[in-house]
């Protein structure tokens, strides 16, 4: 079977400055690969190059058999990668259906106008999320009044609703209490029981080797080495991530 | 623990249906103070008087008409001052056309300064959209610059005077009712309803409160957020400029300070309907109420012999009332809130 995706010699250069070089690596479908590494480490200009947000220097990105090195950010989330970001992009002021659809709204025709299905947007955003084994107490308050973890799985229901096939996040569960920490690496599992692949970058090594099935780890802009959760431990990932490459 | 959360749950609602219904409850409440009033002082009736109701409704509807398209623009978190002078505007170029084309030629006359009078007023929203959206000017610096410049725009097409015109078509807008509803009441209700529409049940209208919220949100749901902006700007622009041509229809005269003492009223208008400075927040539907708020002041005081003056403390201190209200808000909801 080949690869979901996969990451050949990327390389970017800022100025004079080599911010990632020769980073190589594959994401099988319904696998989880960690992106760990300290600040600066270049974990976040890897996954730009792959979302198309930065064209890399050199090295080219393959996905779901295609090449897509160079497509727009946009062109990239059509092909079926979707970016959550620590901010995770809510509008805060609307209901977790419309969230669900933004840009993308359900309409229906009254007396030939076209009005917002609030209804049923509500009511496909209560499925997703079951389908993820959330339950919001009720789907029309905007999504500022739920928790962390329940924001979070929005985002990550918006990604699977468009049928992504490659999820990345960046630190979902960086501003978040351990409950609803729990709750985002149970989500995890269940994307990836689904057959989606996803990349998530952490340095939190409970996460890493709660969510892992490889951790990629990333020192100064290169890959310092590959593990499987079960042949490392803590301290080995640290060391890596300090710069003792093995 | 559920309990508590539950029990939680409602209180919030309860709360937040009174933060947001406070201002039907306020307008209500002066319309009891002015009935009350009146009939102490006179022993008779303040509301259940055509008159009376059609004078409201006619202030509203001038406040309204400037305050319809700055809903949109405050939703989407920005704010347009230019609309003051853009009314001016075009209330001067619709009354500088109708002379030009001679108002024998009748509803010609008049329609032709109608469509200058908006494509003016239009002209104005698409620089305060360019400032911006594309030059990312804040906007409350932008559409005080854009202001200033309608300003004098106005006062140079004017000759710095006032332009009359003799038209009866023109004062027939103004001045005309259809069925006892007078035709700027019935066009300020068809604004108000059509804003209504786009802001509630379009994807233009979740764009722009989603752009009040969390710019990053709509920008990455793949909307075209300049383009969003400008058309806001636009917005804003055309129903203030609607408010000019109204304006001179109704004095048959175009002034360049035609909207200038309704612009803090139509801000005013908007926060007292619940929007927020913020932005996000806000309905077309409380903007509405907070004009009626506005004009039923004025013509409360009036109508009850007080000084007018007065009206300025009253609605200085419902927009102070405004604010704490969208203050608290915040704080009690989350207070509260699960």
């Amino acid at each position: 079977m080949s690869a979901l995706l996969e990451a050949r010699g990327l390389k970017k250069r800022f100025g004079g400055n080599e911010a990632v070089s020769n980073v190589s690596f594959v994401v099988n479908a319904g696998e989880c690969v960690v992106l760990a590494g300290d600040n600066g480490a270049g974990k976040s200009t890897v996954i730009k190059m792959i979302s198309g947000v930065y064209t890399p220097t050199e090295g080219e990105v393959h996905f779901d058999g295609r090449l897509i090195t160079g497509r727009s950010a946009e062109a990239v989330r059509s092909a079926g990668i979707e970016t959550i970001y620590q901010d995770l992009a809510l509008a805060d002021n609307l209901d977790p259906g419309l969230n669900l659809y933004l840009g993308r709204e359900r309409t229906r025709r009254i007396l030939g106008l076209p009005f917002l299905d609030r209804k049923a947007m509500r009511r496909d955003a209560v499925d997703v999320l079951k389908s993820l084994g959330i339950v919001v107490p009720d789907p029309t308050l905007p999504v500022r009044d739920l928790s962390g973890g329940q924001r979070q799985s929005i985002a990550i229901a918006r990604a699977i609703h468009w049928q992504a096939k490659l999820v990345i996040m960046d630190e979902p569960t960086a501003a978040l209490g351990v409950p609803e920490q729990r709750e985002v690496m149970a989500l995890i599992g269940r994307l990836k029981s689904q057959g989606v692949g996803i990349i998530l970058i952490s340095h939190n090594l409970p996460d890493i080797f709660a969510a892992a099935d490889r951790i990629i780890v990333l020192a100064r802009g290169v890959v310092a080495g590959e593990r499987r959760p079960s042949e490392t431990n803590d301290e080995e990932i640290v060391r890596m991530m300090m710069g003792a490459t093995l | 623990m559920t309990d508590t959360t539950a029990k939680n749950k409602t209180g919030a609602l309860i709360l937040r249906s009174l933060l947001n219904g406070w201002s039907w409850l306020f307008l209500i409440g002066i319309l009891v103070f002015f009935e009350a009033y009146a009939r102490i002082q006179t022993g008779d009736t303040f509301l259940l008087r055509l008159y009376s109701i059609q004078s409201i409704a006619i202030a509203a509807s001038q406040i309204l008409l400037l305050a319809l398209g700055l809903t949109l623009v405050i939703v989407a978190g920005h704010i347009d001052l230019s609309i003051g002078f853009t009314t001016g505007l075009s209330a001067v170029v619709m009354a500088l056309i109708i002379r030009l084309i001679g108002a024998d030629a009748g509803w010609f006359a008049v329609i032709g300064g109608i469509a200058v009078g908006l494509f003016a007023a239009m002209v104005v929203g698409l620089v305060n959209g360019w400032l911006v959206a594309i030059l990312n000017v804040p906007s409350f610096i932008g559409t005080l610059g854009t202001y200033g410049i309608a300003r004098g725009m106005a006062l140079i097409v004017a000759g710095g005077a006032t332009v009359s015109i003799r038209s009866e078509e023109a004062r027939s807008i103004g001045n005309g009712d259809i069925l006892g509803v007078p035709v700027p009441v019935l066009i300020a209700g068809l604004l108000a309803l059509a804003c209504h529409y786009v802001l509630q049940h379009t994807k233009f209208g979740v764009h722009t409160y989603a752009l009040g919220a969390n710019r990053a949100s709509v920008e990455r749901a793949g909307v075209d957020v300049k383009r969003h902006l400008i058309q806001l700007f636009v917005i804003s622009a055309l129903t203030a400029g609607v408010g000019g041509l109204i304006y001179t229809g109704r004095f048959s005269a175009g002034a360049a300070n035609a909207g200038e003492p309704i612009l803090l009223y139509a801000v005013a208008a908007v926060f007292i309907g619940g929007a927020s400075l913020t932005g996000g927040q806000g309905t077309v539907i409380g903007t509405v109420i907070g004009a009626f708020i506005i004009a039923v002041i004025q013509f409360g005081l009036v109508f009850s012999g007080l000084p007018p003056y007065w009206q300025f403390v009253a609605v200085g201190l419902v927009i102070i009332v405004a604010v704490l209200v969208d203050q608290s808000r915040d704080r009690l909801l989350q207070g509260a809130g699960p």
